[in-house]
């Protein structure tokens, strides 16, 4: 079975007005416009977020060489303690 | 099927209470500090830190290639699992006897489907790429969860599956919110927070049916008699025939033995069964004071077997919808593909223009 | 009685329709993604459904809940349009379906949002941001198929013209409606057009204009799909569930 590989996006959810976007997982979309559809049904399905962000995984660099997984992100409630922009590892990239 | 360990204590709140506190453990783990808070020359030494400290390995941390291997196999069997195991319950979308119940079901399947997508995601964290994994699958040297070759031939299958098969499910399940792998961990947490309410349906499913015309009454028992076993089995074989267990206790992906999981899940089940008024198919079912526990009869696992090796009832039918599905959306796909390819080109024109 | 029931049955039958026959896609959409939209699209009209045909029972006054309407009224009985029990067909031809049945519902709910009527006004307004998600989706695969391959484009052409008759008896006049359908047609068309030629496809001739589905005249296709539908229900009369 051949094919080509679907582009691999990750994913950012603000979940209320206030909070920053927090890395909540990835998907496989053609295009950014899909990828962002396919992201409100996959990842807001029980009203988890008020804005999406896609992002290509082949976009990300990554800085740190312990922590590279943003994979799923510690819980938005979360978020402030830790204002800093989460980095997202590029440990998915070379899929 | 899954990998099977538990939480070290108990958490208050049943079993959303036990995801609640893996998850705030996760946390505590990782603010706590290690003697090397850096990977040193040693790297397996590292790992090995890591893992005693109840921290979590992440994706480009040096791991150990079986390690490696066992959590590519377990999580795309699992995300597999999900995916198939839609395939039972949606055979009664179409049928359900109340708009409400049409909903709820529909709902149930669709979330498996995301399910399967976030075990997907996980498990390409560890390097390897989900259509490679739906490959495997689709060609058999990957396999799912032996529960779902077994047919749903009335309404009150869904209510079974929802309380025997989700609830052994999430037996399994709730620990791995604990695994020492943080992809997996983390997905398993947030699949075990949506699942709760699958368990739920399913028993009201069945408590609705086993109060109602004695007709539907029937129909849930049968129910319940044709999957107590085969839920028994999804536990796996019995401790001294599992093979990947010892290894996969000692990295901390399961932490406790098939059969102890089983017996959990029996004492369980049967105070459930009472309150439903329905009888669990085991004339050896009885409490054992010494134990603490029901002795029970064990599922017949050359059955298991017979239907891992692809010769149950539906496991034909189950790979040959999926392959269908698969291959008649191949078109859809790459229709897909070519528009974004051609977008991209046209959005390189505009910007070089 | 007044024209309030049969309309609003009506618009309850083509979103119960338009969602049972969407499910039928659960675990066969070409991409499991797809499989997890379809099936929102299919809640979000069964939900519809349940909102409306739970309203046409209290209207009609006869002790019919939802259920009762659904499970246990003949094929004649029922008045949804023709479009949406059509078989799904393949993708193109759900994708084509889904166009028509939102470019239509988009109007007619935001419509029916401004209605006198206020439960018919509040399912407007939730409606209508559902029907407008729908819209986006469809329109998006149509410009997808029909710009995509040369196979996805022939199937999307097809597919808009197996379906594009079936349009027409969408709009036909209801004067005494709380939202005349009949004004609603150009903003319908517009819509459509706009999305077939970014599709690069082209309208059909429209020689034919299919009919029936509200006077309880329908395609051969319905009754199967209600037998399916009502099996159970109806093998246990009186039961709960």
């Amino acid at each position: 079975m051949s094919r080509q590989h679907t582009p691999l996006w990750e994913v950012f959810v603000r979940a209320r007005r206030g909070l920053a976007h927090t890395h909540v997982g990835s998907l496989h979309a053609p295009d950014a416009e899909l990828a962002l559809r396919n992201a409100r049904d996959l990842y807001t399905r029980r009203q988890e977020g008020v804005s999406i962000w896609v992002v290509p995984a082949s976009a990300i660099t990554a800085s740190s060489p312990d922590e590279k997984d943003a994979f799923f992100d510690p819980a938005a409630d979360k978020v402030y303690r830790h204002p800093t922009f989460y980095e997202v590892p590029d440990g998915v990239a070379h899929l | 099927m899954y990998g099977n360990d538990f939480p070290g204590e108990d958490a208050p709140g049943g079993l959303l209470g036990e995801v609640e506190a893996a998850e705030a453990a996760l946390r505590a783990a990782a603010e706590r500090g290690r003697a090397a808070a850096e990977p040193g020359s040693d790297l397996a030494a590292y790992f090995a830190e890591v893992v005693d400290a109840d921290q979590k390995i992440e994706p480009r941390d040096w791991m150990p290639e079986a390690y490696r291997r066992t959590l590519i196999r377990q999580i795309a069997q699992h995300a597999h699992s999900e995916i198939i195991g839609m395939q039972p319950e949606g055979n009664w979308i179409s049928r359900a006897p109340s708009l409400k119940r049409k909903a709820i079901l529909l709902a149930k399947v669709q979330d498996e489907a995301g399910h399967g997508l976030y075990l997907y995601a996980a498990a390409e964290t560890l390097g390897v790429s989900r259509d490679e994994l739906v490959d495997l699958l689709l060609d058999g040297r990957q396999k799912y969860s032996s529960i779902f070759n077994y047919p749903t031939l009335s309404w009150a299958d869904v209510g079974a599956i929802g309380w025997l098969v989700d609830g052994a499910a999430i037996v399994n399940q709730v620990p791995l919110c604990r695994c020492s792998y943080g992809p997996y961990a983390r997905a398993m947490i947030r699949v075990c927070k949506e699942e709760s309410f699958h368990q739920r349906q399913g028993y009201e499913i069945l408590h609705t049916l086993a109060h109602g015309t004695a007709a539907q009454k029937a129909m849930a028992q049968d129910s319940v008699d044709r999957w107590w076993y085969p839920s028994l089995a999804m536990f796996g074989p019995p401790d001294g025939d599992s093979t990947h267990s010892a290894q996969s206790m000692a990295w901390k992906i399961k932490r406790f033995s098939n059969d102890e999981l089983r017996q959990r899940f029996v004492d369980m089940c049967v105070g459930q069964a009472e309150a439903l008024g329905l009888r669990l198919p085991d004339p050896e079912l009885r409490w054992n004071d010494e134990r603490q526990a029901y002795d029970f009869t064990q599922p017949d696992y050359d059955e298991l077997m017979r239907v891992i090796k692809g010769n149950g009832p539906c496991n034909r039918q189950r790979m040959e919808h999926r392959r269908r599905a698969h291959s008649e959306g191949a078109w859809v796909r790459e229709a897909a593909a070519a528009y974004a390819a051609k977008r991209a080109v046209k959005e390189k024109e505009k910007v070089a223009a | 009685m007044s024209e309030l029931f049969p309309f609003t049955l009506a618009l309850g039958d083509d979103a119960l329709i338009a969602a049972q026959r969407l499910a039928e896609w659960s675990t066969r959409a070409p991409e499991m993604e797809e499989d997890i939209a379809l099936s929102n699209i299919a809640l979000d009209q069964l939900g519809a459904a349940r909102l409306l045909l739970s309203y046409a029972g209290e209207l009609e006054g006869a002790g019919r809940d939802e259920d009762a309407l659904a499970y246990l009224r003949d094929d004649r009985e029922f008045r949804n349009c023709l479009l949406v029990e059509l078989p799904n067909g393949d993708f193109a031809v759900t994708m084509a379906k889904l166009l028509v049945l939102s470019a239509y519902q988009v109007p007619l709910y935001t419509a029916l949002a401004g209605c006198p009527d206020e439960r018919l006004a509040a399912i407007g307004g939730k409606a209508r941001k559902e029907s407008a998600y729908h819209l986006d989706h469809a329109a998006l695969w149509v410009r997808r198929l029909g710009d995509g391959t040369e196979e996805s484009h022939r199937r999307m052409q097809a597919g808009i013209d197996q379906v594009w008759a079936y349009a027409d008896e969408l709009f036909a006049a209801r004067p005494d409606a709380p939202v005349d359908p009949a004004t609603l047609r150009s903003e319908f068309d517009d819509t459509v057009t706009a999305v077939l030629a970014e599709a690069t496809l082209t309208l059909p001739e429209v020689g034919w204009t299919p009919a029936g589905g509200r006077d309880g005249v329908h395609t051969e296709h319905l009754s199967y799909l209600l037998a399916e539908m009502q099996v159970v229900h109806r093998a246990h009369p009186g039961a709960r569930w």
